[in-house]
């Protein structure tokens, strides 16, 4: 909403700047985004007075001009301006101004054009930032001649009335009444604390009863519960004076013609559409306010044939829709050159279906904006006399002096309970109720016996709250105290929170940084990581209105974002990549009911590191969260997750803690890597979040140290290559039983002394016992326990 | 000293059987240890001449290994003695002088040896030379035996003062030596400390985490704790029980993702306001950060997915005052005890009153610059008491509680923050970027 300054002050007087009256404007509710004073544009440009008109010596286009600027002395200008002529009064642009035309700006400067110096620039409208539709009788493509009362040296925004300040408003979607110039005002008064001045608008009218030409029906009571109609006859159709087209264009519309510019000005004026009919084409003279017929179309009057649906409301005369209640009019029945007689209607549509209408239509007007956040229901007559009261004004017609009025609305005025003890403690102030009171009556808010009555032009106010708000923000928000809540509220972080902390410190302690990706993703990407055409996990969330394919579903694996990213590191050359997302993935359920989001810890690298780094990390982390019983798998077969596809099935594996599984890890698959085009070795992770929680044990209970001395045997062996060390490991631990320590693999041989497909291994056991200083002989019968088993295993001890 | 008493024993044996041989006489020797160097013969009978018979068969027998420091007639027992002495240190007798010559030039030749000495190898070298056991002061000591009786304490107590003496060099020197070994081996121990470290790699979080994390700590401060809601939602969650039937216009100007008519990606941290609200009852005091999802195109100030902190609190008595000391509080962490933030009117369907909420512009400090665009101010945070449609929904009495609840834009406040002026940059995760926070 642009409001304009002068427009305001019919209503209400105010002595402060513009800049004054944005910020108080601002902080009573009313934000303004910018404000601009029309005659900054125009700045150095002065009305000018030509004297004389002289071929250029030089060029046969130009000519040089003598002109009276005010001053002592002619000045000489060139121009190539045809349509100028002796006593023209023109914009002259003086040396130093800043002109703008579009988008380039020049700064006018004394020079010699072929040869005569130059002491300025004629202007056309558009370098005043204006067009034909504001002074009708100008050359839009030539120098504009001024004809109205000035004189030479005065500055042109006086002079042709360029000095008024616009306001940008940007008003909340509650407040559509504060889309009008009334409205505004209202605001103003009640935030500077000044009278508002509205008079009922009034206009003589014709002897004529319009009920003998129209009839006005409404069909649907419930989208249309009043419509207001009124006639004007005889129109002349012409510009509409200086004053109004000034006013509109303040306001950013642009004047057409002075019918079309009354609608607009008393829409701007009174937040209330109004639109306006050639009786002529109002077939039958009937008006019916209806829900549209199957295949009925209208032309609307920006030119575009729309077909309408039953659900929409229309304005049809006998035959057929003449107008999109609430939306846009159709072209046939709008003003034209020849219009004689019109009809102008102002009416209350249910704010709803002009909206899905306009939305349907895909055409959101400046009517239909209005219409939609609800409006008066009571204004129809006044804006029906005010557009007469400016029609008579303006010379433009014969108001018929009756209106038709079908009015099924019922108002309702809500009552709220006006507490002033209550809304001190609801705010924590203490407003005496007196002012309370009468910032209420400034808003055009009655107080009656302990009651609020909110008026109709309120949409807003249904309780003590609104009351509330009404009271502070003219008090002012910022007078309200600043307060520390009392009483105790627990405050800690859940377990989970905790946990989630602990992975995220632990991880950057470990050299990964966190990274955030989209949660959702493209279903390309499943083909990406190679996941199998039937797995589950691309059954997803899917968007119904996607900004585009690549964030059409909701991730159900986090491995794609991750992967992503460490194709852009690797794609901008960085060396090295060690990455850990915390994020969710989104399970689908049923079919209207929510997908479960387990969150995930997914891990990405690249860049000196290898599976067992990210291995190490893995169980570092684990046993930072107290995770135990760890268990890596190559992934088989009977793999839990679908996400294997995308390793190399040789260097991936999954963690178990007991049987849990917990994640899935290792390098990336070649194929996948290809994929991705990474062209170094990657590696990743993806472990569950829940299961990790379930699994973890977060006490902590100190176990003495120990007080006997420990015992340490090595022991090299030497097995085939495909026995995993783990089992290795087991059977040591089982065969050693409850004095073992701690087994430590040191050392893992191929080589010369070694048969092919076989490894020597090494391993550091520790044994100590809590009853005493573990005996040789003890440490001896434990080592003779585990090479039996470690025998069975077919390991023997290396020679 | 056992050899050395089988010596005397064999002496004594040889003595007695040569005497027997030789002259077919019965003479008795018995011994009588007078120090570890020196023992006495005794002859029990003795004959004149035997005497010096008996003193050279001695002699001879001892030769070498012993000498015959003295002999002659025992005032006693009228026995013959003769007094042998270890031959090793006693050539012959000492005068106390001689020894006190020989221990100052000992003194004198140990002390300029030690003093000149270089290296503690050599000085040990020196300390067994001088003071070992058979070092040249012990061989000295050992002669204490030839000095006479009246002598022999004075020399004893000079000779320890010597031997005290070179102790205390010996050691003063090693100290030295070893003080100078020292710093020998850190000098040339000296590094170039200019040559890098070696780094363990430093992870660092994501900046949103980051500013996340410090608004929890604020809040957990403050005595909120933190919840979380679905992000994909129900639309009763995230607009109708928020006071946003369908069809309200407010619901256009968050453009929506659906993923059925009924279900949508939230559109703001505000729906868990309402799952708190239905799953605990007052006092409520939380935060809830999270993902929101609008459908916005990609540029450098909008993402379809950005991040939102919810606060909600509700208990009797909560005043609009509350919020604003709350907020004040908020920003007063984030930003520094002078900043000051305005609550300007605005509206949001689920809270009335609602407010905007600029803070003083960080730059200038309220007085107008080019990054508050001349206001002072900056537009963080939307906030307002909770509507009592709200309240009511969640089945908490509007009568009796009252609450606020806010909502700040985490993007909004992290590119403020590190001045990065391409929301992007955010999701793209380039190392480069991600090196730059900590």
């Amino acid at each position: 909403m642009n409001l304009s300054m002068k427009w305001l002050a019919d209503y209400v007087k105010l002595d402060i700047t513009p800049k004054e009256f944005c910020a108080g404007m601002t902080m009573s509710g009313s934000k303004v985004e910018a404000f601009e004073k029309e005659a900054e544009k125009v700045q150095g440009i002065v009305v000018g007075r030509i004297l004389s008109k002289a071929q250029h010596e030089n060029a046969d286009a130009l000519f040089v001009c003598s002109v009276d600027l005010g001053g002592e002395e002619p000045v000489q200008i060139v121009t190539n301006a045809k349509n100028v002529k002796e006593g023209d009064l023109v914009p002259v642009a003086t040396p130093g101004t800043v002109v703008t035309e579009g988008s380039e700006s020049m700064k006018i400067k004394v020079s010699k054009v072929r040869g005569v110096e130059s002491r300025g620039m004629f202007c056309g409208l558009s370098t005043l930032g204006l067009s034909q539709h504001d002074f009708p009788y100008a050359d839009a493509e030539s120098v504009f001649v001024i004809e109205e009362e000035c004189t030479p040296g005065q500055d042109i925004a006086s002079a042709i009335g360029l000095n008024d300040v616009s306001v940008e408003f940007e008003i909340t979607s509650n407040r559509p009444d504060c889309l009008s110039v009334i409205g505004l005002a209202r605001e103003a008064a009640a935030t500077f604390d000044v009278p508002l001045d509205v008079k009922e608008p009034e206009y003589h009218g014709t002897d004529e009863n319009i009920e003998d030409t129209l009839d006005v029906e409404i069909q649907n009571k419930e989208l249309c519960t009043r419509y207001a109609a009124g006639l004007v006859r005889n129109v002349k159709i012409g510009p509409s004076p200086r004053w109004m087209r000034e006013r509109l264009r303040a306001s950013g519309v642009r004047p057409i013609n002075n019918l079309v510019d009354i609608t607009n000005y008393v829409m701007l004026e009174y937040g209330q559409p109004m639109h306006a009919f050639d009786l002529r084409y109002v077939a039958g003279g009937k008006i019916c306010v209806r829900n549209a017929k199957a295949g009925e179309t209208i032309t609307t009057l920006d030119g575009v044939e729309r077909s309408l649906s039953e659900e929409m409301l229309i304005i049809a005369d006998a035959e057929k829709p003449i107008a999109v209640a609430g939306v846009m009019g159709g072209e046939y029945s709008g003003i034209m050159e020849d219009t004689v007689d019109v009809v102008f209607e102002s009416a209350y549509f249910e704010p709803t279906q002009v909206r899905l209408t306009a939305k349907k239509l895909g055409m959101r007007t400046d009517a239909s904006a209005r219409y939609e956040k609800g409006l008066d229901e009571t204004s129809m007559l006044t804006t029906l006399k005010r557009a007469f009261s400016l029609v008579e004004e303006l010379g433009a017609g014969e108001v018929v002096g009756t209106i038709i009025d079908r009015n099924y609305a019922n108002p309702v005025q809500n009552r709220i309970p006006f507490d002033p003890a209550w809304i001190n403690r609801f705010l924590g102030t203490e407003i005496p109720a007196a002012d309370m009171e009468k910032y209420l009556n400034s808003l055009g808010i009655a107080v009656e016996d302990g009651m609020a009555v909110s008026p109709t032009f309120r949409i807003d106010l249904e309780r003590k709250a609104d009351i509330a708000e009404e009271v502070a923000r003219i008090y002012g928000y910022n007078n309200i105290p600043s307060t520390v809540i009392t009483g105790v509220a627990k405050a800690q972080l859940t377990p989970a929170q905790k946990f989630n902390r602990t992975i995220e410190q632990t991880m950057a302690g470990m050299g990964c940084s966190g990274i955030l990706t989209y949660s959702f993703i493209s279903p390309k990407f499943f083909d990406k990581i190679c996941l199998p055409a039937d797995s589950k996990l691309r059954n997803t969330t899917t968007i119904m209105n996607p900004l585009g394919e690549d964030t059409s579903v909701m991730q159900t694996t986090t491995l794609p974002s991750v992967l992503e990213v460490l194709a852009t590191n690797y794609n901008k050359r960085n060396a090295s990549a060690w990455l850990f997302e915390i994020s969710k993935e989104y399970h689908p359920t049923t079919p209207d009911k929510l997908p479960e989001e387990p969150q995930r810890l997914t891990i990405g690298m690249y860049g000196g590191c290898d599976f067992f780094d990210l291995k190490g990390m893995l169980e570092a982390l684990m046993e930072k969260l107290g995770i135990s019983d760890l268990r890596f798998t190559r992934c088989g077969e009977d793999c839990p997750y679908d996400e294997a596809s995308a390793f190399h099935p040789g260097r991936s594996a999954v963690v178990y803690s007991g049987n849990t599984p917990l994640g899935i890890f290792g390098e990336l698959h070649p194929t996948v890597q290809e994929n991705y085009g990474i062209g170094v070795k990657a590696y990743a992770a993806k472990l569950d979040i829940p299961e990790m929680f379930a699994a973890a044990n977060d006490e902590i209970t100190y176990r003495p140290l120990p007080k006997f001395p420990a015992m340490t045997r090595d022991l090299s062996l030497v097995c085939d290559e495909s026995i995993p060390v783990a089992d290795l490991e087991s059977a040591i631990r089982d065969a050693v039983g409850k004095p073992l320590e701690k087994v430590e693999l040191f050392d893992v041989y191929r080589g010369e002394q070694i048969a092919k497909d076989k490894k020597s291994v090494s391993y550091k056991i520790v044994m100590r016992s809590a009853d005493g200083t573990m005996t040789d002989e003890q440490a001896d019968a434990a080592m003779k326990r585990v090479l039996k088993a470690l025998t069975k295993l077919g390991a023997d001890l290396r020679m | 000293m056992l050899t050395e008493r089988v010596a005397v024993h064999a002496v004594c044996r040889e003595a007695s059987v040569a005497e027997k041989t030789l002259y077919r006489r019965s003479v008795k020797f018995t011994h009588e240890w007078h120090c570890r160097s020196s023992f006495r013969i005794f002859l029990k009978t003795v004959v004149s001449g035997d005497v010096a018979f008996a003193l050279r068969t001695v002699e001879v027998l001892a030769s070498g290994k012993w000498v015959v420091n003295k002999c002659g007639l025992s005032c006693l027992d009228g026995c013959f003695f003769i007094f042998l002495t270890n031959a090793g240190n006693s050539k012959n007798f000492l005068r106390g002088e001689d020894m006190k010559e020989q221990l100052r030039q000992i003194e004198e030749t140990a002390v300029a040896a030690i003093s000149s000495c270089t290296d503690l190898r050599a000085l040990d070298e020196l300390r067994v030379k001088f003071l070992g056991k058979k070092g040249e002061l012990t061989a000295i000591l050992k002669q204490m035996g030839k000095l006479s009786a009246e002598e022999r304490p004075a020399m004893g107590q000079l000779a320890n003062q010597v031997r005290a003496a070179l102790e205390t060099a010996v050691s003063e020197k090693s100290a030295a030596l070893q003080e100078a070994a020292k710093a020998a081996k850190i000098a040339a121990e000296s590094i170039d400390v200019t040559m890098p470290g070696k780094r363990p790699a430093v992870g660092r979080l994501h900046p949103l985490q980051i500013v996340e994390n410090e608004i929890k700590e604020i809040f957990l401060g403050m005595g909120f704790s933190v919840a979380d809601g679905p992000e994909v939602e129900y639309d009763y969650y995230n607009f109708e029980a928020l006071n946003l039937p369908p069809n309200h216009p407010a619901r256009d100007t968050q453009d929506t993702f659906y993923i059925t008519e009924n279900i949508l990606l939230r559109t703001q941290t505000s729906s868990v306001q309402v799952h708190v609200m239905e799953n605990q009852k007052p006092p409520i005091r939380v935060i809830a950060p999270g993902r929101v999802y609008r459908s916005d195109a990609v540029d450098a100030t909008h993402s379809p997915l950005f991040h939102q902190i919810e606060g909600l609190v509700v208990d009797k008595g909560i005043t609009m005052a509350d919020l604003k000391g709350t907020l004040e509080l908020l920003m007063q962490r984030l930003y520094g005890d002078d900043c000051k933030i305005r609550l300007r009117p605005h509206h949001f369907p689920f809270t009335e009153p609602s407010a905007e909420v600029d803070v003083m512009c960080f730059n200038c400090h309220g007085e107008g610059c080019r990054v508050c665009k001349g206001e002072g101010y900056i537009e963080l945070l939307g906030a307002g008491m909770v509507h009592p449609k709200v309240l009511e929904g969640c089945g908490i009495d509007s009568e009796v509680y009252s609450g606020f609840a806010f909502g700040l834009g985490l993007e909004r406040i992290v590119m403020r923050r590190y001045n990065i002026s391409d929301m992007r940059l955010l999701f793209e995760n380039d190392m480069r970027f991600l090196e730059q926070f900590r």
